[in-house]
């Protein structure tokens, strides 16, 4: 039987949230990892049994769990993330030089083919790698050595690579993006990389088209499509039909063009999501409307998708992380609040039915369609 | 034999429910309590002390004997009372946070 699990990273736990492929009775299991922020929690495309958690506290620092069985038990694995070699510094806030220091794992992105091998993206800034299931982690340490290295500064949240998208046609080209640094691109499998930030504009930075500098927060791409990208910078929704090559903007006719999520209909390449945030100091939705906006024609163009959403008095925050979709038909898409909400809808964003209502606050939901 | 209480965290990742024990040497020190305790529990590694530093993490506490040793080097010898088991050494989260 066809179904959906929807796995929820929290700041205080995970939970798992399951249904059929109604998506209408929902079981919630957790929290697993009590009292742990849980940054993000994934499953492996080759095994949906598989999955990865990054686990974390300021007292006690960094885990990562896996499980076998689908999210019932769980193991720790390795957690030793060290930087390869010497390790350098960026820039820090009043702009002097700060050593690298790894505080926490933000993304683990399971490899498409092997359940063994899962990507890193770390804070501060750097991909780790490892290919024994957990157990060991490797910096795949050409990112941070690039020229550009030193000159990457944090954003609000930290020098956090929180974006790993990887290639179903090609396992050698790897994208990355980093707050506050930009958007990378491998073609060898992680050693060397280039920034793809071409037609990137941002006007809190010295040098508003620099080549670095962008806080991108979030990118989505469908996997039909290997070359079109969709991102929500910081401010500005773009667009980039040539692997990342260049960049255009889509905002259109958005209430506001900031925000965290962004993400795509698993069915219609075209079709893409967002949630717009009133500003990068007031981080809740505009007019206290939660809404997502939804665009069919690649971004310009969007409607805003209210039915069952709260429009009045709602002020939460949709991470960067918080957004997913199933490959059932109709597709699913799913988002989770800081104000401990996972809304689900099975209609493709028309109509939204809250799994729960009452978690911590939700730091990432991704959703594994289970056939 | 050295007695040692983890906080509420830390045993569920040792997967114990009380205290624990590990075996020192008569010249026991925060540093070799510690490396015993690690060897023991593998998955300790890094939750007390940082991987690559070793340094104790700003939010963990050292106690024993009514006194506070966070900030003592880590060869510092062990009050006798908790060499002989007498009283343990506490491994404490600090009262931080949110």
């Amino acid at each position: 039987m066809s179904g959906v699990r929807v796995l929820v990273g929290t700041r205080k736990g995970a939970f798992i949230l399951t249904s059929d492929a109604k998506r209408q009775q929902w079981d919630v299991a957790g929290p697993h990892f009590g009292g742990w922020e849980i940054y993000h929690m994934k499953g492996s495309p080759a095994d949906s049994n598989r999955l990865y958690a990054s686990q974390s506290t300021g007292w006690f620092g960094q885990l990562i769990q896996r499980s076998d069985d689908g999210g019932t038990t769980w193991e720790a694995v390795g957690k030793t993330f060290a930087y390869e070699g010497p390790t350098g510094t960026h820039q820090w806030y009043d702009g002097t030089p700060h050593p690298w220091e790894f505080k926490r794992v933000w993304h683990l992105e399971p490899s498409l083919t092997d359940p063994d091998t899962v990507y890193a993206g770390v804070e501060d800034a750097a991909l780790f790698r490892t290919t024994d299931g957990g157990q060991t982690w490797h910096e795949l340490a050409g990112l941070r050595r690039h020229e550009s290295g030193s000159a990457w500064a944090p954003g609000a949240g930290g020098l956090c690579l929180h974006t790993i998208v990887l290639d179903p046609t090609n396992a050698d080209r790897i994208f990355v993006a980093i707050s506050a640094a930009g958007a990378f691109r491998s073609d060898d499998g992680g050693q060397s990389w280039r920034p793809i930030n071409r037609g990137l504009r941002s006007e809190g930075i010295p040098n508003p088209t620099a080549e670095v500098g962008h806080c991108v927060h979030r990118i989505a791409r469908h996997p039909s499509r290997p070359d079109v990208f969709f991102m929500q910078k910081h401010w500005d929704v773009m667009r980039s039909d040539d692997g990342g090559e260049s960049w255009r903007e889509v905002s259109g006719n958005l209430p506001t063009d900031f925000g965290f999520v962004i993400d795509v209909h698993a069915h219609e390449p075209e079709t893409i999501y967002v949630v717009p945030i009133k500003s990068d100091s007031e981080h809740y939705p505009p007019d206290g409307k939660l809404r997502v906006y939804r665009s069919r024609t690649g971004g310009q163009e969007w409607e805003a998708l209210t039915s069952g959403l709260p429009q009045r008095d709602c002020y939460v925050n949709v991470l960067r992380d918080a957004m997913s979709v199933d490959t059932l038909d109709p597709c699913g898409v799913y988002f989770g609040t800081t104000g401990g909400q996972v809304y689900a809808s099975a209609d493709a964003g028309d109509t939204w039915t809250p799994i729960v209502r009452d978690l911590p606050p939700v730091v990432s939901v991704e959703v594994q369609t289970l056939s | 034999m050295i007695r040692v209480v983890l906080p509420a965290h830390l045993r569920t990742l040792a997967k114990v429910t009380d205290e624990v024990t590990v075996d020192v040497d008569r010249h026991a020190t925060i540093g070799s309590v510690l490396d015993a305790l690690e060897l023991r529990y593998p998955v300790l590694r890094g939750t007390i002390r940082d991987h690559v530093t070793r340094q104790r993490r700003p939010f963990v506490r050292f106690f024993a004997c009514e006194e506070d040793l966070s900030h003592d080097p880590p060869d510092t010898p062990l009050p006798e009372a908790v060499v002989t088991g007498a009283e343990p050494f506490l491994v404490v989260g600090a009262m931080a946070g949110g």
